[in-house]
C-alpha cells in the first residue's frame, strides 16, 4: 500500500466537499459536503500517523478522534442554524441569507 | 524717611478702597462716597507727606552727605542701591531717589522685583495726582447725586486714582506697564460710564482702543527696555534706574539702534495714550463720560500718563532721538503738530468741554515738544501747572452746566451772560482761561516760558515759532469760549433737554429734597458749596503754582525739587530766565486774546466791551495802537484760522483720520469675514471635508462587492488560498 | 504604604473609582449620583491638594511623587508616573476645573437630561486628564491622551446642539488622526532609540544618534499630534465647531484642560526628547502660532454667535502660548506655562457665563443680545471681567502668559534667527490690539445698551448659588495669578530651567537661565 492512495482517495473527497460547498443551495447540503471535507482531512491523519509509525501513529488517531468529536458537535450546532433559518425565512436556500449584504 | 519709604501705601489705599466701596458701598450712609473722599484724602496726606520729606532730603544733599541712608522696606528685601555715596560733581548735590521692592516672581532664573522709587518727579506728580482726585472726588458728590451707579463711580474712580499712583511710584517699566494699562481700564469704565447709550459705550471703547493701539508701542518699547539694560548692564532687567544709566551710556555700550526703536516704540504709545497727532481722536470723544472723570482724565491721570513716562525715561529718548544734537527730531515734532492742530480745532466747537478737550490735546503737545527739544523740567513744570489750571476749567465747565445749563454743553443754545447768575464760577474759569493762556504772573506762564527758552536755547528754533502761535491760538479760542459762556444773553430758556446726546439729566432722577437749591427746577444759578470749593482750591493753585519755578525772580525751587538723579540721567540743560522772550510770550497771549475778542466785539457795539473785563480791554488798547490792523487780523487771519483752516483740519479729523479707524476696523471686518468665509469655511475646512468625502465614495465602490452571499464569501477564500498556494509554488 | 507612592494614582484612579460606583446607580437616582460625583471630586481636588502641599518646591525641577513599576514587559513600557513644576500646575488645574464643573452642572443639566452618563464621562474624562499630565512613560502618556477623546465624543454627541453629529466626528477624525501620527511617532522614538518609551530616559537620550533628518520626521509627526490637539492654525477647524456644539460643561473642559494637552505634550515630550529637531521647526512653529494669533482675531471679528466667537479667541490665545514654546527659551516656556493655566481659566470662565446667557436668552446670537448689564448686572459683570482677563489686562492673569511669551520673542534662543522671532514680536503685539477689539466688540453687544425688545419683559436669572459657588474661585484665583505671578513661576521656574538648560547645551546655545539675576551692578559714571 503507498501513502500516494490514500492521499488521492482524501483529495477526491476534499474537492468533492468544496464543490458542494460553493454550488448546493440547500443548507443542509452544504453541511454534508463540509462533512466530506472532515472526513478528507481524518483521512489523511490517520493515514500519515499509520505511515509514520511508532508514536505518531497514535497521534495521528487521535487528531482524527478530536475531529470527529468537533464535527458532531459542529453539526448539532449547524443543523440548529440551518432550522432557526428555516423557522424565520421559510426555505433553507442559502440565496436568501444575505442580511450581511453591504 | 517715613513718607518716602512707604509711598507704595499712597496707590494701595485707594485700591483697598476700590474693593471696599464695591463690596459695601451701596450699605454705607453715603454710598460709597464718604470711603472714596476718606481714601484719597489719606493718600493726599501721605503724598504731602512724602513732598515735605522729598524737600527735606533735598535740602540735606545741598548741606552735603544727603540722601545716603539706607532705606529698609517693609517687605525686607531691598534693592541695593540706596547704599552708595551721593558724589558732589559738576551737576550739583545729587539726591538719590528712594526705592523700596520685593521679588514680584522669577522667570528663567530672573528675579524681577516689584517696588516704588520715589524721586521728586514721583512726589511732584503724587501730589497732583492726589490733590486733583481728591478735589474731584468732593466735587463729585454733588455733581452725580442721584446718579444711579453713583456707588459703582466712586469705585471706579478709586481704581482710576491707585492705578495712576502705581504708574506714577513704579520703579520698573514693567509694573509701569501694568499701571498704565489699568489706568486705560478705568478710563473704559468711566467714559462708558452712561452705557445705555450707545454713543457713550462707542467712545468708551474707541478711547480704549486706540490708546490699545498705541500701547503696542509700549508692549514692544518695554520688551526693548529689558534688552537695554541687558546690554548697559549685562543682566536684563526693567529697573528704570538701571534704564536711564545704561541708555545715557554710563555703563557699557548700548547698541544705538536698538534705542531708537525702543525710543520710537515708546513715543508711539505716548502719542495713543497722551492724545498726540495723529491718535488725538478719542480725546474729545471720551467727553461722553461724566465731566469730574473729563478733569480727572484730562489733569491728572490717563493723558499725563503718557508724559510722565516720556520724563521718566527720558535718557532712552534722549540718545534714541539724538535730541541734544538735532534741531528736528520725531519727538519734537509730533508735539509741535499736536500743539497746532489741536489748538485749531478749539476754534470750532460748540460744545464746551470739547473746547477744553481740544486745549489739552494742545497743551500734551507743548509738554512732548518740550520733551522734544530737551526741555525736561520745563515739560514736567508744564505738566504740574496744567493740572490745576485744566481741572479748574473742566470743573468749572461741569458747574455751568450742571447749575446754568440744565445739563447742556453747547455753548451756544444753552449758556450766553452766565456771569450774572454764577459770579464765583465765572471767576474761577476766568483765573483758568488766564493761566491756561499763559498770563502773567499766573501758573501756565511760568511752565510755557520755560518751555519756549527751552526751544530756543536748544537751537529748536521751528518749534519755540510752534509754541508762539501755539500760545496765540490758546489765548484766542479760550475767550471765544468764555464769551459764549458768560457774556451775551442767556439763551437756555425753559426748555430742559438741549442736546440728547450730551445731556445728563435724564441720568440723573428727580433729586431728593436735601438740597432744595439743586438744579433742575427754575433758571440758572449758582452752584452749591461741594462744587464751588474745589474751583477755588484750584484757583488759588492756578494762579500760586507757577511761582515754585518763577526763574525772573531767581526762585527754581522746582527745578531743584525734581532734579534726577544725575548718575543714571542724562544731563539736564537749565537756562537763564530771558525777559525778551517772555515779554514776548505773554505778548503773543494777549494779542491772542485780543484777537478772539475783537472778532467778537463787531456784532456787539462797543460800549459793553470794557465792563467784560481788563484782559480785553488792555488787548483792544494794543490793537488800536497797532494802527487797526484788527480788520485784517479778524478778516483775514482768524476768518481764515477760524474758517477754512480750522474746518479744513476739523474735517481731515472727522472725514480722514477718524475714518482711518473706523475703516480700518471696517476693513477688518471685511478680511474677518473674508478669511472666515473662504479660507477658513472653504479651503480649509474644504480640505478636511474633501478627504472625507473621499473615503466615503471608495467605500461605497467597496461596497459593491459584499454581496451578503456566504458561498460567494466562501468561493473568494478558496480563490485566495488557491492564488497563495500557486505563488507559494511558484516561488519555491 | 507611602502615601507620596500613592497619591499620584490616587489622584488619577478616584475618579475611575467613582465613575464604577456611578454606573452602579441606578438611573433615576439622580440626588446620589450628584453627590457621587461631587464626592469623588473633591476626593481627588484633596489628593491633589496633598500632593500641592507635600511637594518640595525647592526641587521642582525634579520629578516627585515617582512610581515606577512593571506594565507591559513585553515592550518595556512601564507605569511610570511623577510630577515636577511644568506638570504640577496642570494636574491641579485640571482636578480644580472638574469639581467646578460638577458643582455647576448641579441644576443646569444639558439635554437630553441624563445625569447618570454625563457624570460618568465626565468622571472618565478627569481619568484621562490628570493621567496625562502625571504620565512619563509614553505608552501611558498615549493610553491617557486617548482616553480622554472617547468621554468628550460622547458629551458632545449626545448633549451637544444642532449640528452635534457633525461637530463630534470631526473632533474625533481630527484628534484621532493626530494621535495616530504621534503614535508613529513614538513608535518611531523607540525603534531608532534606546528600545525605552520612558520619557526621562529618552530625554536624557536626546535623539543623539538619529540622523538629522530622521529627527525632524519624527519630530514632525509628534508635532502633528500635538498640534492638532492644541489647536494651531491651520489645524483648529475642529474647534469652533466643536465648542459651539459642546455643552456648556463640555466646553469649558474642552478649553480649559483638553487643549492643554496639546501644548504640554510640546513642552513635556517634543522638545526634551528632540531638541535638535525642535530647533529646526521653532521658526516654523513660531509662524504658525503668530498666524495663528491674528487669523484667530479676524476669525472673532466675523461671528455673530458668542459661543463661537470665544471658541475662535482660543485660537488666538494658544498662538501666544505656543509662541514662547516656539522660543525655546525658559522665558518663553514659563510664559507658556503660565498661558495655559490662564487661558484655562479665563476661557473656562467665559464659557461658563455664555452657558448661562444660553440658559436664560435661550440663543447666543449677538445680535439678538444686549443689555445684560441691566437684566443681569452681576452676570454682566462677571462677563466685563472675563473679557478684561482675556484681552490680557495687567492685574489679572491673562496678561501673564501673553507679555513674556511676546517678550522671549525678541530674544529667542541663540541658534534661533532673531530678526525673524522678532518680527513674530511685533505681529503678536498688534494681536493684543485685535483681541482688545474683537472682545470689547463682544461686551458692547451683549452687556452694554439696552435689552431688545424680544426679550425686555423677559424673565432672566442673574448668578445664582450654584454658579457662584463654581465661579468665585475662577475668578479669585484669576486675581490672584495676576497681582502675584510668582505663584505660579516659582513652581515652574526650576523645573522649565533645567529642562531649557538641557536643551540649550543640546544644541549648543547659550543657556537661557540666569541664577541670581537680582544684582544688577550699581549705575555710576564719573
Amino acid at each position: 500500500m503507498l501513502l500516494n492512495q490514500f492521499l488521492l482517495l482524501s483529495a477526491f473527497l476534499f474537492g468533492t466537499g468544496i464543490y458542494g460547498v460553493l454550488t448546493r443551495k440547500h443548507a443542509v447540503l452544504v453541511l454534508m459536503s463540509i462533512e466530506l471535507m472532515l472526513a478528507a482531512v481524518n483521512i489523511n491523519l490517520v493515514a500519515f500517523g499509520a505511515f509514520q509509525g511508532g508514536e505518531v501513529a497514535v497521534v495521528g488517531q487521535v487528531f482524527a478522534l478530536f475531529v470527529l468529536t468537533i464535527a458532531a458537535a459542529e453539526v448539532g450546532v449547524g443543523l440548529a442554524i440551518v432550522l432557526l433559518i428555516y423557522r424565520n425565512l421559510h426555505s433553507a436556500d442559502l440565496d436568501d441569507v444575505d442580511s450581511m449584504k453591504g | 524717611m517715613f513718607f518716602l519709604d512707604n509711598a507704595w501705601l499712597v496707590p494701595l489705599i485707594p485700591a483697598l478702597s476700590f474693593v471696599v466701596i464695591l463690596l459695601f458701598g451701596k450699605r454705607m450712609p453715603f454710598k460709597g462716597s464718604e470711603m472714596g473722599i476718606a481714601a484719597v484724602g489719606s493718600s493726599f496726606v501721605l503724598a504731602c507727606g512724602a513732598a515735605v520729606q522729598w524737600i527735606q532730603r533735598v535740602g540735606d544733599a545741598e548741606e552735603g552727605g544727603g540722601g545716603t541712608e539706607h532705606a529698609l522696606g517693609a517687605f525686607g528685601a531691598v534693592i541695593g542701591r540706596i547704599g552708595e555715596e551721593a558724589t558732589e560733581g559738576e551737576h550739583g548735590p545729587i539726591v538719590e531717589s528712594v526705592h523700596n521692592s520685593f521679588t514680584w516672581f522669577q522667570n528663567g532664573g530672573i528675579d524681577l522685583h516689584v517696588g516704588i522709587q520715589i524721586d521728586g518727579l514721583s512726589v511732584m506728580m503724587m501730589f497732583v495726582v492726589t490733590l486733583i482726585s481728591l478735589l474731584v472726588h468732593v466735587y463729585s458728590v454733588d455733581y452725580m447725586k442721584g446718579d444711579r451707579r453713583f456707588t459703582y463711580f466712586y469705585a471706579a474712580l478709586s481704581l482710576f486714582t491707585a492705578s495712576m499712583l502705581l504708574l506714577v511710584v513704579a520703579d520698573n517699566t514693567l509694573m509701569l506697564l501694568v499701571g498704565w494699562e489699568l489706568v486705560g481700564v478705568c478710563s473704559f469704565m468711566l467714559i462708558g460710564h452712561w452705557w445705555e447709550e450707545k454713543p457713550n459705550s462707542d467712545a468708551a471703547i474707541k478711547a480704549f482702543l486706540t490708546t490699545r493701539t498705541g500701547d503696542i508701542g509700549l508692549l514692544c518699547g518695554v520688551i526693548m527696555t529689558y534688552f537695554v539694560v541687558q546690554q548697559g548692564t549685562g543682566t536684563g532687567s526693567f529697573n528704570i534706574e538701571d534704564l536711564n544709566a545704561s541708555a545715557a551710556g554710563y555703563l557699557n555700550p548700548v547698541s544705538g539702534t536698538l534705542l531708537f526703536w525702543c525710543a520710537a516704540a515708546l513715543l508711539l504709545a505716548i502719542i495713543g495714550k497722551s492724545g498726540q497727532f495723529p491718535l488725538h481722536t478719542w480725546l474729545p470723544d471720551a467727553m461722553a463720560g461724566p465731566t469730574p472723570v473729563s478733569a480727572l482724565i484730562h489733569a491728572a491721570t490717563m493723558v499725563v500718563a503718557g508724559v510722565y513716562l516720556g520724563a521718566r525715561v527720558y535718557p532712552v529718548f534722549y540718545e534714541g532721538l539724538n535730541i541734544g544734537e538735532t534741531n528736528i527730531n520725531l519727538m519734537a515734532a509730533v508735539g509741535g503738530i499736536t500743539v497746532l492742530i489741536g489748538a485749531a480745532l478749539a476754534f470750532v466747537q460748540d460744545d464746551i468741554k470739547k473746547v477744553l478737550a481740544y486745549s489739552t490735546i494742545s497743551q500734551l503737545g507743548y509738554m512732548v515738544m518740550a520733551l522734544g527739544v530737551g526741555a525736561w523740567t520745563a515739560a514736567i513744570f508744564h505738566l504740574f501747572t496744567h493740572a490745576f489750571f485744566k481741572a479748574l476749567l473742566f470743573l468749572a465747565a461741569g458747574s455751568v452746566s450742571h447749575s446754568g445749563a440744565h445739563h447742556s454743553f453747547d455753548m451756544k443754545k444753552d449758556m450766553g451772560g452766565l456771569r450774572k447768575y454764577m459770579p464765583q464760577t465765572y471767576i474761577t474759569f476766568i483765573i483758568g482761561t488766564a493761566a491756561l493762556a499763559g498770563i502773567f504772573p499766573l501758573a501756565g506762564f511760568w511752565s510755557k516760558d520755560e518751555i519756549l527758552l527751552g526751544a530756543s536755547e536748544g537751537d529748536y528754533t521751528l518749534f519755540l515759532v510752534v509754541g508762539a502761535v501755539g500760545a496765540l491760538m490758546t489765548a484766542a479760542y479760550m475767550t471765544r469760549c468764555i464769551y459764549l459762556t458768560f457774556f451775551g444773553e442767556y439763551r437756555g430758556g425753559d426748555h430742559a433737554h438741549a442736546t440728547p446726546h450730551v445731556d445728563e439729566a435724564e441720568h440723573q432722577p428727580d433729586e431728593d429734597d436735601r438740597l432744595p437749591d439743586h438744579a433742575h427746577h427754575g433758571g440758572p444759578h449758582e452752584s452749591n458749596r461741594w462744587i464751588l470749593a474745589p474751583l477755588w482750591v484750584l484757583a488759588a493753585f492756578s494762579v500760586f503754582a507757577g511761582l515754585f519755578n518763577a526763574t525772573w525772580f531767581d526762585i527754581d525751587k522746582f527745578t531743584e525739587w525734581t532734579a534726577p538723579n544725575a548718575n543714571v540721567f542724562v544731563e539736564l540743560q537749565h537756562h537763564e530766565f530771558d525777559v525778551m522772550l517772555a515779554l514776548i510770550s505773554t505778548a503773543i497771549a494777549l494779542f491772542g486774546a485780543a484777537l478772539a475778542y475783537a472778532y467778537y466785539w463787531r456784532g456787539l457795539g462797543p460800549q459793553r466791551l470794557s465792563e467784560r473785563n481788563g484782559l480785553a480791554r488792555t488787548g483792544r488798547q494794543f490793537l488800536v495802537n497797532k494802527y487797526y490792523l484788527d480788520v485784517l487780523y479778524t478778516d483775514v487771519i482768524v476768518a481764515f484760522v477760524k474758517g477754512p483752516l480750522a474746518r479744513a483740519t476739523y474735517w481731515v479729523n472727522q472725514n480722514v483720520i477718524d475714518n482711518v479707524l473706523n475703516y480700518a476696523g471696517k476693513g477688518a471686518m471685511v478680511f474677518g469675514r473674508f478669511t472666515y468665509d473662504v479660507l477658513d469655511q472653504k479651503v480649509v475646512d474644504g480640505a478636511v471635508n474633501g478627504i472625507g468625502t473621499i473615503t466615503d465614495s471608495a467605500g461605497s465602490e467597496v461596497r459593491k462587492i459584499q454581496t451578503g452571499r456566504l458561498q460567494f464569501y466562501a468561493f473568494m477564500l478558496v480563490l485566495a488560498v488557491g492564488v497563495f498556494a500557486l505563488a507559494l509554488w511558484i516561488a519555491a | 504604604m507611602e502615601w507620596s507612592e500613592w497619591a499620584l494614582s490616587l489622584a488619577v484612579f478616584i475618579p475611575a473609582l467613582g465613575a464604577v460606583v456611578t454606573m452602579l446607580i441606578p438611573r433615576a437616582q439622580e440626588e446620589a449620583v450628584k453627590w457621587v460625583a461631587l464626592i469623588t471630586t473633591l476626593a481627588t481636588l484633596g489628593v491633589v491638594v496633598g500632593i500641592l502641599v507635600d511637594f518640595d518646591y525647592d526641587k521642582s525641577g525634579q520629578l516627585q511623587f515617582q512610581v515606577n513599576n512593571d506594565w507591559i514587559n513585553v515592550i518595556n513600557s512601564r507605569y511610570h508616573i511623577g510630577v515636577d513644576g511644568i506638570s504640577l500646575p496642570l494636574l491641579a488645574l485640571s482636578a480644580f476645573i472638574t469639581v467646578l464643573c460638577v458643582i455647576y452642572s448641579w441644576n443646569h443639566w444639558p439635554e437630553p437630561h441624563n445625569p447618570k452618563a454625563f457624570i460618568v464621562l465626565m468622571l472618565v474624562l478627569e481619568v484621562g486628564m490628570n493621567g496625562t499630565f502625571v504620565a512619563q512613560d509614553l505608552i501611558l502618556f498615549f493610553v491617557f491622551f486617548e482616553i480622554v477623546l472617547l468621554p468628550m465624543f460622547f458629551m458632545i454627541g449626545v448633549w451637544g446642539g444642532p449640528n452635534r453629529e457633525y461637530a463630534s466626528i470631526k473632533f474625533f477624525l481630527f484628534t484621532l488622526f493626530g494621535s495616530a501620527m504621534m503614535l508613529l511617532g513614538f513608535l518611531a522614538l523607540y525603534f531608532k532609540g534606546p528600545n525605552t518609551f520612558d520619557i526621562v530616559a529618552l530625554s536624557d537620550w536626546a535623539g543623539q544618534d538619529l540622523t538629522h533628518s530622521t529627527a525632524v520626521l519624527i519630530f514632525g509627526a509628534m508635532f502633528l499630534g500635538f498640534a492638532i490637539k492644541v489647536p494651531m492654525f491651520p489645524f483648529h477647524t475642529w474647534l469652533p465647531d466643536a465648542h459651539t456644539e459642546a455643552p456648556t460643561v463640555g466646553s469649558v473642559l474642552l478649553a480649559a484642560i483638553l487643549l492643554k494637552l496639546g501644548t504640554y505634550g510640546f513642552v513635556r515630550i517634543a522638545l526634551p526628547i528632540l531638541p535638535e529637531a525642535a530647533e529646526d521647526w521653532a521658526p516654523f512653529i513660531g509662524a504658525l502660532a503668530v498666524i495663528g494669533i491674528i487669523y484667530g482675531a479676524l476669525g472673532c471679528l466675523a461671528q455673530t454667535d458668542m459661543k463661537r466667537l470665544i471658541a475662535f479667541s482660543s485660537v488666538a490665545h494658544m498662538g501666544f502660548v505656543m509662541l514662547g514654546i516656539a522660543t525655546m527659551t525658559s522665558f518663553g516656556i514659563n510664559a507658556a506655562i503660565f498661558g495655559m493655566v490662564a487661558h484655562g481659566l479665563i476661557t473656562g470662565m467665559l464659557f461658563f457665563v455664555a452657558g448661562s446667557v444660553q440658559h436664560n436668552f435661550h440663543t447666543r446670537e449677538m445680535s439678538r443680545l444686549g443689555g445684560l448689564l441691566t437684566q443681569a448686572p452681576k452676570m454682566g459683570w462677571i462677563l466685563g471681567f472675563c473679557v478684561m482677563a482675556s484681552l490680557g489686562l495687567p492685574g489679572l492673569a491673562g496678561f501673564w502668559g501673553e507679555f513674556p511669551a511676546i517678550l522671549s520673542a525678541f530674544e529667542p534662543l541663540s541658534t534661533l534667527s532673531e530678526e525673524t522671532f522678532r518680527t513674530y514680536m511685533v505681529i503678536a503685539a498688534v494681536g493684543t490690539v485685535l483681541a482688545a477689539g474683537y472682545l470689547l466688540w463682544m461686551l458692547s453687544k451683549v452687556a452694554f445698551g439696552t435689552p431688545k425688545a424680544e426679550f425686555a419683559d423677559a424673565e432672566i436669572h442673574d448668578v445664582n448659588a450654584f454658579e457662584w459657588t463654581a465661579w468665585l474661585p475662577i475668578l479669585l484665583l484669576i486675581v490672584a495669578l495676576g497681582i502675584f505671578p510668582n505663584l505660579l513661576f516659582g513652581v515652574t521656574d526650576d523645573a522649565v530651567c533645567v529642562m531649557t538648560d538641557k536643551i540649550s547645551e543640546q544644541v549648543g546655545a547659550d543657556s537661557t537661565c540666569d541664577e541670581g539675576g537680582d544684582t544688577v551692578p550699581v549705575a555710576e559714571h564719573e
